[in-house]
């Protein structure tokens, strides 16, 4: 398991090392001008000497290759450069919201979870009763209907509920949990219903792929109580693809939080891409990109060492 | 000739005639939820070609006594899905913007899933150090969710519009499918490589192009066409949510995501049906491109994994 869990973690090194300098050199290919863009929104008419003025105090002016090396040198250190809208350091940036999108992440997986788990368990036990027609329909449902117009309608629900809309997130959960999570939840449910389809999905498909195996039969067969046969021989087997489409689905959840956080106008990360790429922040939309790879590929890292955890012809294989 | 020969001969005949009776029919009787993903299908695209003939308005006709912003707009007789904040028809507008989305659906899922089985196949094909490196580069392209991949590409292509379609659009909706689609189809292409007639395509000296289009992308077009309906389905989705976000298609193409971003947020309580209608739409689009995709990998490929 030892020598399983070094190989693994040190395989995460090359992969951020290729992100890294995939990323500066496919952004560097966008051509609107950060440095315009900016000038013309405050107005005013800018010449090609304010222009360039600008961009000497930016360093984009430097030679691609002293940017590149700038850039590399600064990354084992967290330091990412500046924004080139707001001039704030990117890494702090990105770190005083990164919270919000964490917690709002958190708690649409535990939600989904908790959703999932009864829908795909009952469905595939009562697999072809008109209950698992109504789990599949709901959960297909997950899948089809947008995030952002599924968090509309909770909008529209709470508006005709409680009449206003409180500004969302804007309150620590460590300073009043209670309020906080009363709040997030109508968000983390835009995000989980889409989570919840998928993993319900999957559940449904993988115990009933377990229950026509051989050993389920000579469990019966045997004369064990069919609970026991199920939570015991059953469900046991079904979680190890579960557990990864829930790790699978985590990591991709920065998609999601992508259009919800605009809807419920949440300061979060997927709310800072979006702005970024609108205001060509090349910088800011880099250590995004950079900070997204790399929870994906811890993600990746915990659900492969809890997999080997969990079943142990992986930790042998080559 | 003797009994036995003709028995077999009568199994043979069975056996060939047994693909050809996969007919339409056999599919909707099969296949009922399916079949009803299709006629949904059919049905928008009918509406989409025929916008001008089915829709009751002009999309972009301004009727600004029909606006909720002064008090008119909701559904009626004239309206019968009510109008936007523009006095602007919103069943015209859907039926129209069913073009914008199947239009860029279509184009990404195909243009995506072509190059994805062209790389794949290749992949497959050339092997060793070749495979090894696509598969690596197609690693890195699957850690990003499919949204951020398409952002970022609208931030590295300037916008295009080529006759009323938005290419850069259906570019940052195509490329996060290729990825995708080339690691399905090498992994079907795997096999069909070791076959007799591969080698033997080899041994006659043909060209590698030759091998790969004429010998094995024939042989993947079950996959292929399995993963271009899901990728359908998925594109419009992806299409609606970057419009929603202000980096799609923009006014006064009439898109169904378009119709949910901006000004119209401000009648979550005066008029529900601006938000309502159009998420219905996609969800609707989407639905039964899903339907019918799951039904025919059922149907042609029961074992695949997508």
């Amino acid at each position: 398991m030892l020598a399983y869990t070094i190989r693994r973690i040190l395989l995460v090194i090359p992969t951020l090392l290729a992100v890294a300098v995939l990323v500066f050199f496919v952004l560097r290919v966008v051509p609107g001008d950060i440095v315009e863009i900016k000038l013309a929104a405050e107005g005013g008419i800018i010449s090609a000497e304010e222009i360039q003025k600008e961009k000497e105090r930016l360093g984009l002016d430097d030679p691609i290759m002293v940017q590149f090396y700038k850039y590399m040198i600064g990354l084992p250190r967290g330091d990412l450069g500046i924004s080139l809208w707001t001039e704030n350091n990117v890494s702090e940036e990105i770190m005083s919201r990164i919270g919000l999108s964490f917690e709002l992440a958190i708690l649409s997986t535990i939600l989904a979870v908790l959703i999932a788990f009864p829908l795909g368990t009952i469905s595939a036990l009562y697999r072809g009763s008109i209950l698992d027609y109504v789990i599949r329909i709901i959960t297909i449902g997950g899948i089809a209907v947008p995030s952002f117009w599924f968090g509309m309608l909770l909008i529209m629900l709470i508006l005709a509920t409680f009449g206003n809309l409180p500004p969302l997130g804007t309150i620590s959960i460590f300073d009043d949990p209670k309020t906080n999570l009363y709040q997030m939840i109508w968000p983390a449910l835009s995000v989980g219903y889409r989570y919840s389809s998928v993993v319900a999905r999957m559940l449904r498909s993988s115990i009933l792929e377990v229950l026509s195996e051989d050993y389920i039969r000579t469990a019966r067969a045997k004369g064990v109580f069919e609970r026991i046969v199920i939570v015991k021989h059953g469900m046991r087997n079904a979680l190890l693809p579960t557990v990864t489409v829930i790790g699978l689905e985590f990591a991709f959840l920065l998609g999601g939080l992508v259009v919800t956080e605009s809807v419920f106008n949440l300061n979060g990360i997927g709310k800072l891409f979006v702005d970024s790429v609108v205001r060509n922040d090349l910088n800011l939309l880099q250590g995004l990109v950079l900070t997204v790879a790399t929870g994906f590929v811890l993600v990746n890292l915990i659900i492969d060492l809890l997999y080997a955890a969990l079943d142990p012809r992986i930790r042998y294989q080559k | 000739m003797s009994d036995l020969g003709v028995t077999k001969d009568d199994n043979i005949e069975k056996d060939v005639a047994k693909p050809s009776r996969r007919t339409l029919l056999d599919f909707i009787r099969q296949q009922p939820l399916g079949s009803l993903g299709i006629v949904l299908i059919i049905t928008m695209m009918l509406a989409a070609i025929f916008a001008q003939h089915v829709a009751p308005f002009n999309p972009e006709d301004v009727d600004f006594e029909a606006s909720p912003a002064f008090g008119g707009g909701a559904p009626s007789l004239a309206h019968p899905l009510g109008a936007d904040a523009f006095g602007r028809d919103i069943l015209s507008r859907l039926i129209y913007g069913a073009r914008t989305a199947l239009s860029i659906g279509f184009l990404s899922a195909f243009f995506g899933c072509s190059i994805g089985a062209i790389i794949g196949t290749s992949s497959a094909f050339f092997g060793g150090k070749v495979d090894l490196l696509v598969q690596r580069f197609i690693d890195l392209m699957l850690s990003f969710p499919i949204i951020v991949l398409a952002i970022i590409v609208i931030a590295v292509f300037p916008k295009s519009v080529v006759l009323g379609v938005d290419v850069n659009v259906i570019v940052a909706i195509a490329i996060p499918f290729i990825p995708k689609t080339a690691r399905v189809i090498r992994s079907q292409a795997l096999a069909v490589v070791t076959l007799p007639y591969v080698d033997a395509a080899r041994t006659n000296g043909f060209s590698s192009m030759r091998i790969i289009f004429r010998h094995i992308l024939p042989n993947v077009t079950a996959p292929f066409l399995i993963l271009i309906t899901a990728f359908i389905g998925q594109a419009i989705l992806l299409e609606a949510s970057l419009s929603y976000l202000g980096l799609g298609v923009v006014e006064p193409t009439p898109s169904w995501g378009l119709m949910l971003s901006g000004v119209n947020t401000d009648y979550y309580r005066t008029a529900p049906w601006m938000i309502i209608f159009p998420g219905l739409a996609v969800s609707i689009a989407v639905f039964s491109f899903n339907l019918f995709g799951d039904s025919l990998r059922d149907w042609l490929d029961p074992k695949l994994k997508l």
